[in-house]
């Protein structure tokens, strides 16, 4: 039990590192910022779910997802219908022609709810579905792409389509879905008001402790057996299959990991926001969150928290003052992070903590590092990890 | 669809269909570009949509420029020779200041080239603004002929579609039948060996990207002859072209054709019956399930990897 938790704290570099995260997140943040601030924090702060995912995915696993929006999307709209029908009871709504069902549906001259918004109007069904649905998903697209070993550029190219194709459909199918606009106007969960300060506060702070469960979530799976793996396939794919192990498992099984926690943190969006739209899905938000991994650093789970908080702060800085030059520095960002920094803030962390006496002594004590030198590859193990994946 | 009667079904079947060669004309220049980057040098492009806008910002300032003097009637042929031109030379600095970089990690490139498309459409609107430009078009572009009294084919419709055939022929030769295209192929094939029979293989790469640059600088020319042109009009056929490019089969030209054929005439058939973004969704989704199915696309080179 003890080594499990060290393994998931990452040993004593890796704990220290969460803690001033957490400390960072949630005492700093909320005590130094206006409510309002915060809740754009708690609004990056879900963005971080996908940035940690695609640590996940592509940092660890070599997998470039062009398509996590759909995963934050899914998510965002499972819990955008179940407040939506919670704010569309009859009472409410009686001034449309059919009262009881959401008023984009009413403005399109739909009379019933359609069945699939039915198994919304229950708690635990939604959050089942913000967990499932997306993962499902996942598992048909990963099933599909990594058994015929379709993998790098095509997976990111049609993941991208697949990306294009969802948000295309939302927009087009009004009556459903909102449309263009997406779900707006949701108040209240179970009756408790979600947009008072109070409720935004508990909130941030229900925001944040996924966010950091999320993240012990994944260093326990990178630090296991199977995350060996991942790094193992990522950079000589062909070898590991040769040992022995079905590498289109693996890859689907993160993936899918990837696709639950983006979810999460697109529910917590939803919660926070107080609307979903086709805006958070398509083509453009989808890489933006790539970029956030990136600047963080795509091999560090931390990294990926700060990356996405810096550049969606930079965002709202530069787009409040000067719009036209944001575009400048975000293109500009992607091509610097990737010709000059490929290992982002967490790079550069690494590379300059070294100079300083205290962190080196950190940095050689940490278990892992020792660890990463040895990667099993013993064909009695074989059976162990399929199941497992 | 039953209001029509089955006379009116063929001529607007017939219509559309024309409509979509407009349409695979300019999807097939911007898919030969990224054909060549994508197909022979594993690059993605992803600023490949501004390239396109690149050719045709240069239409659109060339005819303004033509309109001053009153020789609107001649300038075209040479726009689309100087949106060439241009394309290829800002592809030649690109490649030589970030693609030659990155040639061992495809998925960097495909990052770094978004981040290039995301400075170049606010380079466009700075420049040219946020709204659309269209260019004047020369007298013998405008108007349309009709074979029978309901059937109307617009002339800019058949040049487009004249230009994407001439341009397919000629990137063909290039290819296939020149010492360039020879040392194009031989490089791909083997980089070392090629580099040991004396051929210049970074000269090579740079050429190739920036010929892809180019023609999709003469899609953007012919593109300004049916719509007109804002900043992110590049972005808007992004998605398409790779997937005519992915669907085709990587590296076959002939696959290429088929599947901007297959694709532009889809989406224009099915968006008449239904909406548009519904002929949209359902076309990409025929793709992706069937590159799901067959990755490596219709035509795809015996070679094994």
């Amino acid at each position: 039990m003890n080594e499990t938790l060290s393994k998931i704290l990452g040993g004593k570099q890796g704990a220290i590192g969460l803690a001033i995260l957490a400390a960072f997140i949630m005492i700093v943040l909320p005590l130094g910022l206006d409510p309002f601030r915060l809740g754009l924090i708690g609004k990056y702060l879900t963005y971080a779910f996908v940035a940690v995912s695609l640590v996940l995915l592509w940092g660890n696993g070599g997998i470039l997802s062009l398509g996590q929006g759909i995963f934050f999307g899914l998510g965002g709209y499972g819990m955008a219908m179940f407040l939506k029908l919670e704010a569309s009871d009859p009472v409410s709504t009686a001034i449309q022609s059919t009262p009881g069902i959401p008023d984009f549906m009413d403005w399109n001259q739909l009379t019933a709810l359609p069945w699939f918004w039915e198994p919304f109007k229950s708690l635990p069904l939604t959050i089942l579905a913000i967990l499932v649905v997306p993962t499902i998903f996942a598992f048909l697209i990963g099933y599909a792409m990594f058994k015929r070993r379709v993998g790098g550029v095509y997976f990111a190219i049609i993941t991208q389509a697949i990306a294009l194709i969802l948000s295309i459909l939302i927009v087009g199918q009004q009556g459903y879905t909102g449309g263009v606009n997406g779900i707006t106007d949701l108040k209240t969960l179970l009756g408790w008001d979600i947009r008072s300060d109070s409720a935004k506060y508990v909130l941030y702070y229900v925001n944040a402790g996924l966010l950091i469960a999320c993240i012990l979530l994944s260093r326990y799976v990178l630090s296991s057996k199977f995350g060996m793996l991942l790094l193992a396939m990522r950079d000589k794919e062909e070898r590991v299959r040769f040992s022995g192990y079905d590498v289109s498992n693996f890859k689907i099984f993160i993936f899918c990991l990837a696709a639950m926690i983006s979810a999460i943190g697109g529910a917590m969006f939803t919660l926070q926001v107080g609307f979903m739209s086709p805006t958070f899905i398509g083509i453009v938000p989808s890489i933006e969150m790539v970029i956030f991994a990136a600047v963080g650093g795509r091999m560090s789970l931390i990294g990926a928290v700060y990356g996405t908080l810096l550049v969606n702060f930079g965002k709202t800085m530069f787009s409040e003052t000067y719009p036209e030059l944001w575009l400048f520095l975000m293109g500009g960002l992607f091509i610097a992070v990737v010709m000059f920094f490929p290992n982002g803030i967490a790079g550069i962390y690494e590379k300059y903590a070294k100079k300083v006496p205290f962190l080196r002594k950190l940095s050689e004590e940490t278990p892992k590092a020792k660890k990463a030198e040895a990667i099993p590859a013993a064909p009695v193990e074989t059976k162990e990890a399929g199941v497992k994946a | 669809m039953f209001e029509y009667s089955m006379a009116e079904i063929g001529n607007i079947v017939v219509m559309q269909a024309f409509s979509g060669l407009s349409l695979f004309s300019v999807l097939l220049l911007m898919a030969l570009g990224l054909a060549i980057i994508f197909g022979q040098m594993g690059v993605i492009n992803m600023a490949h949509g501004e390239f396109m806008a690149i050719g045709a910002y240069t239409t659109v300032f060339l005819s303004r420029v033509a309109e001053t003097y009153g020789i609107v009637n001649y300038y075209f042929l040479f726009a689309i020779v100087a949106a060439f031109i241009i394309a290829f030379i800002i592809g030649y600095i690109i490649e030589f200041a970030l693609i030659r970089h990155l040639y061992k990690r495809p998925l960097d490139t495909l990052l770094a080239t978004w981040g290039l498309s995301l400075v170049m459409q606010q380079i466009f609107r700075s420049t040219f603004g946020a709204k659309e430009v269209s260019a004047v078009l020369p007298e013998w572009l405008m108007g349309s002929f009709q074979p029978t009294p309901d059937i109307d084919i617009p002339i800019n419709g058949v040049f487009v579609l004249a230009l994407a055939l001439v341009v397919t022929a000629g990137v063909y030769i290039f290819m296939f039948r020149s010492r360039w295209g020879l040392r194009v192929r031989a490089t791909v094939q083997n980089r070392v060996m090629a580099g040991a029979v004396g051929i210049n293989t970074k000269k090579v790469d740079r050429v190739t990207f920036a010929l892809g640059c180019g023609i999709a600088g003469v899609a953007g020319a012919a593109f300004t002859t049916i719509a007109s042109t804002g900043p992110t009009t590049g972005s808007l056929y992004i998605v398409d072209s790779f997937m005519v490019v992915v669907f085709g089969g990587a590296a076959s030209i002939l696959g290429t054709i088929a599947s901007a054929f297959g694709i532009a005439q889809a989406q224009s058939i099915l968006q008449f019956f239904m909406t548009s973004s519904m002929g949209k969704v359902a076309t990409l989704m025929v793709i992706v399930g069937i590159l799901m199915m067959r990755p490596e696309g219709l035509f795809a080179s015996k070679v094994r990897k």
